[in-house]
């Protein structure tokens, strides 16, 4: 079991509620798309998997354990364990590329190694490796304040796939890519989760790129589960009605419109989704 | 049209800045507050421009010129400078190693148990709490305390006014330090507690990259007031160029104490020129 949530519910600080009773089981090696209008609470919800949030109600379990019962040692050795890629990559501007993606091992490094990195980089192959994987080899030693958007964001993912977790998750990973760069990385982020049997979660904004690469899609909606279904039982009515409240209109990756087929036909044609060609 | 702007804007939108009531109301209890805080301070302005008053403050200032460029005296003076940036160096290494550890555990964006909140919550908000009480009665005390007392243990000379710097400009380094580490973007560092790395990690990586340049020209900011400091501090007989000034004063020689003057001007604009070269180099 990767995880399991049982009636979890969150309330910030504040007083706004995020979460309202989210039951969820994940066995290991699945792969999960959360979609849902902005403010749904898909972030919310993938920071209590991360354990940087403690829900107000409900239970969490994250990789066989209770994440507030541990001691704190022991919840440090978890959190080794589960790696995040942020919306907005949290790397400070002046940071090299390389130290970026290194720091995805400083919860599996003694100290000491962390520290001489700082002076030398412990490990040059490895990060080169992860940037690669995203086209990014060429950056390596560039600082991230010299690095677009969408960059830096793909040194993001490379930093949680040089981790190596045994829980991937990823708040709206592609956000600031073109749908090509998207579909690249999402991709890398798939062939990590099922080359090492662990589970992905990754909220999208884009339907598009839930409905192409994720076996099942949980759509999320003012803080509870609308639906949670395999990809091709998805309709397009069912998605009309997750986005609701917005325009009418499905968000995609290239900000085209969406076709959804029918599940009988998506079998047929191998197909779930169909972008209709642009034109000109 | 013209005219039809104005009608176009939201109409509850006013076209006065509405906060503007409450800054002048702020403007004028701060006047409010200041003014008997000077009658106080007997701050009486027109007092310096009395005849009297010119004549004595002129006279003063005259006995300063010229300065004594005596080689014999440039002697003394250039080692009672090397005295004083030893000290105040000194004091500042020292200080720092006081301020670095101190300013690490007071500053809320390197706490693991704030994320969630998770375990050791309250032992977190104890030693916090600590810190933040033992920084305060470090730079609470004066330097020109801790310097009589210290002069009492180790004698007259700079030892005592090195650690009295340590110590008053480690409390201070520590409290800034820890604001500075609270101020920019604490979400590198989070993310990094987040996924299990160690406080002093998360600093490094996460907190460093986007605080070094402040941490330093703050550091090299209180450098240069040490090197002020131990002028007072030589008063007490700590040494350096503030005994030398000392010694002047009793004798009444305002050309050694216009020199030593100038080279304290000189240390500040070396004190400056540091620090636009750390920075520069960190930028
Ligand atoms: N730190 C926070 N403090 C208070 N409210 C928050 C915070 N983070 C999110 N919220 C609120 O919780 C709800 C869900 O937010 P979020 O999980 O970020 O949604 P999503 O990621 O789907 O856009 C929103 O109404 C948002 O305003
Ligand atoms: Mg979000």
């Amino acid at each position: 079991m990767s995880f399991e949530l049982s009636q979890i519910g969150l309330v910030h600080a504040n007083g706004q509620r995020a979460l309202r009773a989210i039951t969820l089981s994940v066995t290991g090696g699945e792969r999960i798309a959360i979609i849902g209008p902005s403010g749904a609470g898909k972030t919310s919800l993938l920071r209590i998997l991360a354990t940087s949030i403690r829900p107000s109600e409900g239970r969490v379990s994250v990789l066989q354990s209770n994440p507030w019962q541990l001691s704190g040692h022991e919840l440090k050795r978890l959190r080794a364990r589960i790696g995040v890629v942020h919306q907005f990559p949290p790397i400070p501007p002046r940071q090299r590329a390389i130290t970026a993606v290194l720091a995805g091992r400083l919860g599996q490094w003694p100290w000491w190694k962390s520290a001489l990195s700082l002076i030398y980089p412990a490990d040059i192959a490895g990060p080169r490796e992860q940037l690669a994987r995203l086209d990014l080899a060429d950056r390596l030693f560039e600082r991230c304040d010299r690095l677009s958007g969408g960059q830096l964001q793909r040194i993001g993912v490379a930093r949680v796939l040089y981790q190596r977790p045994d829980l991937l998750l990823a708040d709206e990973p592609v956000s600031a890519m073109d749908p090509a760069l998207a579909d690249l990385t999402v991709n890398q982020l798939h062939s990590e989760a099922a080359t090492r049997g662990v589970t992905l979660v990754a909220s999208l904004h884009a339907v598009d790129v839930a409905l192409r690469w994720f076996p099942r899609v949980i759509g999320l909606r003012a803080g509870e589960i609308v639906f949670d279904l395999p990809a091709v039982k998805v309709s397009d009515g069912v998605l009309r009605d997750l986005y609701a409240s917005e325009t009418g209109i499905l968000p995609t990756q290239d900000n085209q419109p969406l076709t959804v087929l029918p599940a009988e036909e998506a079998a047929v044609n191998g197909l779930k989704v169909v972008v209709p060609p642009r034109v000109i | 049209m013209m005219s039809a702007l104005p009608s176009a804007l939201p109409p509850t939108a006013p076209l006065r800045d509405p906060a503007a009531l409450s800054r002048a109301g702020w403007t004028l209890a701060a006047l409010l507050v200041l003014w008997p805080l000077l009658h106080i301070a007997q701050f009486r302005p027109g007092d310096l421009f009395d005849a009297r008053n010119l004549k004595v403050m002129g006279n003063f200032v005259g006995q300063f010129f010229p300065p004594n460029t005596s080689p014999e005296f440039l002697g003394f003076a250039f080692k009672a400078t090397l005295e004083t940036l030893a000290m105040a160096t000194a004091g500042i290494a020292l200080a720092m190693l006081l301020a670095v550890p101190l300013g690490l555990a007071l500053s809320h964006s390197l706490s693991i148990s704030r994320i969630g909140p998770g375990p050791g919550r309250g032992l977190g908000e104890v030693i916090r709490a600590a810190t933040r009480f033992v920084l305060l009665v470090l730079r609470g005390i004066p330097e020109i305390v801790w310097a009589l007392l210290l002069v009492r243990a180790f004698g007259l000379g700079p030892a005592a006014g090195v650690l009295a710097v340590a110590v008053t400009y480690g409390g201070m380094l520590g409290k800034v330090y820890s604001e500075i580490l609270e101020s920019g973007d604490t979400r590198p560092a989070r993310a990094l507690l987040e996924s299990g790395s160690g406080r002093l990690m998360a600093f490094f990586y996460g907190l460093l990259p986007g605080s070094a340049q402040e941490l330093a020209s703050y550091t090299v900011y209180r450098w240069e007031c040490a090197v002020r400091a131990s002028v007072i501090m030589g008063f007490v007989g700590a040494g350096g160029l503030g005994q030398l000034m000392d010694q002047s004063m009793k004798m009444l020689n305002g050309g050694e104490v216009s020199s030593i003057l100038i080279i304290f001007l000189l240390l500040v604009l070396l004190a400056d020129a540091i620090s636009v070269a750390i920075r520069r180099l960190l930028a």
